[in-house]
C-alpha cells in the first residue's frame, strides 16, 4: 500500500540507537520500503553496525549480516550466489549497505571487483561525508572546505582541500547498468530510484545523501531543510544514469553554495575566497553534468 | 572407484568436486592457481554444480566465503602465502561467524625476498585465527583429507572452518596415483550441507551484531574453545567410518611409524615425513630405535596423543618448517608446552628445515638423527635450536 507513492510499510522499527537526526536510518528505512520483505542486508563496520541495536536485540525486520569493514560488496556477491545455487535468488533482493569510507576508501576495491563481475546487488552509500562512529574523521568523501578531527584546523595545516571523489563517474566507467544520487529530503524522487535499482538485472549502485549533525554540527532539526539546501545549491546533484545515459532529476539549482556551508560548523573556519573556490568547483562540475546529459540524447 | 593419476592442487579440486562444494570463491596465486583453475573447468564441462566468483582478491574470496556459508552454502576457496597473508582478518571472522568452509593452502614461503617454495610459515601464521588446521603428506590425503574435513565442520558441535595445507610443489605439482571415491558412496557419506541458521527472509535475523562485554562476547569465544576440543573424537570418528567405506587407513591426528620402541622420534610436518620415513627404515636396518611421528592436525593441538605416542622416547626432535622471529619453531613451542603438564622430561631439540622450499634429502634427516644420537650420549643437547644446512 502507498501513501504519495511510497509504500507504508516499515522494516525499520523502533529501538534503534541512531542520534537524534540521523541521515542512515532514513535512508535504509526508504530503501526497505521500496524492497520490501524479501530482502537481505548486508552492513559493514560503519555507524549502522551501532544503530541496528546490540546482540541480541535489532531494530531491522528483513534478515541482516554484518561483515568486516571493506568487504560489502564481496559479503553480498557471496550471498547472491548462495541464493542463486540454492534457487531462492530471484525473489530475493540483496543490498550492500555501507557508508562513504566503506564505500570509497576501504572497499573501493571489492565494490569495483563484484560490479565487473556482474553481481546482481543493490548497493546503497549512506553518503556523510566522513567516518562519523569512529569520531569525524576525514574520508574520501568529505567535501572541500570541512574540517574533520583528522583535518583539524591548527596553525600550520587545516580543513580539507580536496574535493569529494566522484563514485557516480568511477562506477559509470565500470558499465554499471543504473546509478542514481538519492536525498531523502525528495522522498518520492529517492522510492523511484530505488524502484528502478530493484528492476535492475546486474548491480545497481544508490549514492544517498545521509546527513549527519554530530560531525556537521548543525541543529539535528535542520536535516532534511540541510538536504534541500545540498540538492538546490548542486553541492549534492539529483540524477541516475541508466546504462550510460545521465538524467538529472532535479535541475533547479538556484542557490549560492553559501548558504549551504554557512548553517554548518564543519565550515565555519572558511574564508569568503575559499567559498568562493568552492562555488567555482560546483559550478564547474554541474556544467559537466549538464553536458552529460546532453551527450545521452544524442 | 578410479585411479589416476594427479598432482596434489588436482587432487584439491577433486576434492571440492567429490564434496558437492556449491559456492567456490577463486583468487590465482602460484602454486595454487590450478585448482580454482580446475574447478573452473568441472564448472563449465557441467561436471560440478556450483557458482564461481571470480573475485578480484583473496581478500574478498574469503568474504564471500563467509556470506555464502551463512546464507546455506557449502563453500570452498584455496589460496597460498601471501593470499593468506591477506585473508587473515577474514580467518578469525570465518571462525567467529562459526562458518564451516574448507580451504585447500598451497604451503608456501612468504617474501622478501620472494620465494615460491615449500614452507609452512604461512599457516603457523594462523594459528590463532580458529581454525583447524590439517598438513598432508600426500595427494591422496589432500582430495580425502577435504571431505573429511566438510563431514567435521559442518558437524553441529564443531561449526568451525578448516584448512588443507600442500606443501608447495613437493605435491602441488608432483603427480601420484590418487583413489578417488565414487560419488554415490561419497554422497552417502557427506550428505548435504544444512545450515542451522541461514540467512533466510522467512525467519530473519541480524547475525554479527555488536555484543559488548558484558553481555554475550566473552561466551561466543568460549563456545569456540569448547568446540576445539570435541575435534579430535569426532575426526577419529568421521576417519574411521572413511577408512571403512574407501579402504583407506588414517589415524586421526597422528601418523606414527616405529614409534613403540624408539629412542629416538622426530616431528614432522607434510612431506618431509616422507623423507624421514625412509630414512627411519635405513637406520632401523642398522639396528637403530628411531621412528617419526608426522603430526596431520596442528590446531587443535593433539597433545595429548603426542605425550602418549613420545611415551618411550628418550630424545625428540622437531622438525620445524617455519619459524617464530624472536623465539623458536612453532612445533617446537607447543611440543615442549605440552610435556610441561607431564612427568616427562625427554631431551628436546629443534631443527629448522626446508625454509623456502630448500632440499631435505635422506642426507639431512641422517645428520638429524646423527645429532639426536651424540646429545643422547650426551644426556645434553648441543644447541636448542639449529638451523639445518645454513650456508652462514
Amino acid at each position: 500500500m502507498n501513501r504519495a507513492g511510497i509504500p507504508i510499510e516499515e522494516y525499520v522499527c523502533s529501538g534503534h540507537s541512531a542520534c537524534p537526526g540521523c541521515g542512515a536510518l532514513l535512508v535504509l528505512r526508504y530503501v526497505l520500503k521500496v524492497l520490501g520483505k524479501n530482502t537481505i542486508v548486508t552492513s559493514p563496520a560503519c555507524c549502522f553496525t551501532a544503530i541496528a541495536g546490540m546482540f541480541p536485540d535489532t531494530c531491522i525486520e528483513v534478515p541482516l549480516l554484518y561483515n568486516a569493514f571493506e568487504t560489502t560488496a564481496a559479503s553480498a556477491s557471496g550471498i547472491e550466489a548462495a541464493l542463486k545455487i540454492k534457487g531462492k535468488k530471484d525473489n530475493t533482493h540483496v543490498v550492500a549497505f555501507a557508508g562513504d569510507g566503506g564505500t570509497a576508501d576501504i572497499g573501493l576495491q571489492a565494490i569495483s571487483g563484484a560490479l565487473e563481475n556482474g553481481h546482481n546487488i543493490i548497493y546503497v552509500c549512506y553518503d556523510n561525508e566522513a567516518y562519523m562512529n569512529t569520531g569525524i574523521q576525514s574520508s574520501s568523501l568529505t567535501p572541500m572546505g570541512a574540517t574533520t578531527t583528522t583535518n583539524p584546523i591548527g596553525k600550520e595545516a587545516g580543513w580539507k582541500i580536496t574535493p569529494k571523489k566522484n563514485m557516480m563517474d568511477i562506477l559509470v566507467a565500470h558499465n554499471i547498468k543504473y546509478a542514481a544520487t538519492v536525498n531523502p529530503s525528495y522522498p518520492i524522487d529517492f522510492v523511484k530510484k530505488v524502484e528502478k535499482a530493484k528492476a535492475t538485472k546486474g548491480f545497481s549502485y544508490i549514492h544517498a545523501y545521509s546527513v549527519c549533525p554530530i560531525g556537521w554540527r548543525y541543529q539535528p532539526e535542520l536535516g532534511l531543510e540541510m538536504g534541500r539546501l545540498a540538492t538546490e545549491t548542486g553541492a549534492f546533484p539529483l540524477y541516475e544514469v541508466e546504462n550510460g545515459k545521465y538524467n538529472i532529476t532535479y535541475k533547479k539549482k538556484t542557490k549560492n553554495v553559501l548558504e549551504y556551508y554557512k548553517l554548518q560548523g564543519r565550515f565555519r573556519h572558511l574564508s569568503e575566497d575559499f567559498i568562493n573556490d568552492v562555488q567555482v568547483y560546483i559550478d564547474q562540475e554541474w556544467q559537466k553534468l549538464l553536458l552529460k546529459e546532453e551527450c545521452s540524447k544524442k | 572407484m578410479v585411479k589416476k593419476i594427479m598432482t596434489g592442487n588436482l587432487a584439491a579440486a577433486w576434492g571440492a568436486k567429490i564434496s558437492r562444494a556449491e559456492v567456490i570463491a577463486a583468487y590465482p596465486i602460484t602454486p595454487q592457481t590450478i585448482i580454482v583453475e580446475k574447478l573452473a573447468k568441472f564448472i563449465s564441462d557441467g561436471e560440478l554444480k556450483a557458482e564461481y566468483l571470480r573475485v578480484e582478491s583473496e581478500h574478498s574470496a574469503m568474504a564471500a566465503c563467509i556470506a555464502a556459508s551463512q546464507t546455506g552454502a557449502r563453500t570452498f576457496t584455496a589460496t597460498s602465502s601471501q593470499g593468506l597473508a591477506l585473508m587473515h582478518e577474514l580467518l578469525h571472522w570465518a571462525s567467529g561467524a562459526r562458518t564451516p568452509i574448507v580451504m585447500a593452502n598451497v604451503n608456501r614461503a612468504l617474501a622478501p625476498p620472494w620465494n615460491i617454495w615449500a614452507d609452512h610459515t604461512d599457516m603457523m601464521s594462523q594459528r590463532d585465527t580458529g581454525w583447524i588446521q590439517f598438513y598432508a603428506e600426500s595427494n591422496q590425503e589432500v582430495l580425502d583429507t577435504i571431505i573429511n574435513c566438510y563431514k567435521l565442520c559442518e558437524d553441529r558441535a564443531i561449526q568451525l572452518p578448516a584448512m588443507v595445507g600442500l606443501d608447495a610443489f613437493y605435491l602441488s605439482h608432483t603427480s601420484e596415483i590418487v583413489d578417488i571415491p565414487d560419488q554415490d558412496i561419497a554422497d552417502k557419506f557427506l550428505p548435504p550441507y544444512k545450515a542451522f541458521y541461514p540467512l533466510d527472509v522467512e525467519h530473519p535475523l541480524s547475525v554479527g551484531s555488536l555484543a559488548m562485554p558484558h553481555q554475550w562476547y566473552s561466551e561466543f569465544r568460549y563456545k569456540i574453545y569448547k568446540s576445539m576440543e570435541k575435534v579430535i573424537p569426532k575426526l577419529n570418528k568421521i576417519e574411521k567410518e572413511f577408512n571403512k567405506e574407501f579402504g583407506r587407513n588414517y589415524t586421526g591426528p597422528l601418523d606414527l611409524y616405529q614409534v613403540e620402541d624408539a629412542e629416538i622420534i622426530l616431528v614432522a610436518v607434510g612431506t618431509v615425513a616422507g623423507t624421514v620415513k625412509d630414512t627411519v627404515d635405513y637406520l632401523r636396518s642398522k639396528g637403530l630405535k628411531v621412528g617419526v611421528i608426522r603430526l596431520r592436525l596442528f590446531r587443535p593441538f593433539p597433545s595429548e596423543e603426542l605425550i602418549k605416542a613420545l611415551k618411550n622416547a628418550s630424545f625428540v626432535g622437531v622438525l620445524d618448517r617455519s619459524f617464530s622471529f624472536g623465539n623458536e619453531g612453532q612445533i617446537f613451542s607447543e611440543l615442549k608446552a605440552s610435556l610441561y603438564q607431564t612427568n616427562r622430561d625427554p631431551l628436546i631439540k629443534d631443527f629448522i628445515v626446508g625454509i623456502g622450499g630448500r632440499d631435505i634429502t635422506t642426507d639431512t634427516v641422517k645428520k638429524i638423527y646423527e645429532n639426536c644420537q651424540k646429545c643422547l650420549k650426551n644426556k645434553k643437547i648441543d644447541q636448542e635450536i639449529e638451523w639445518t644446512n645454513i650456508k652462514v
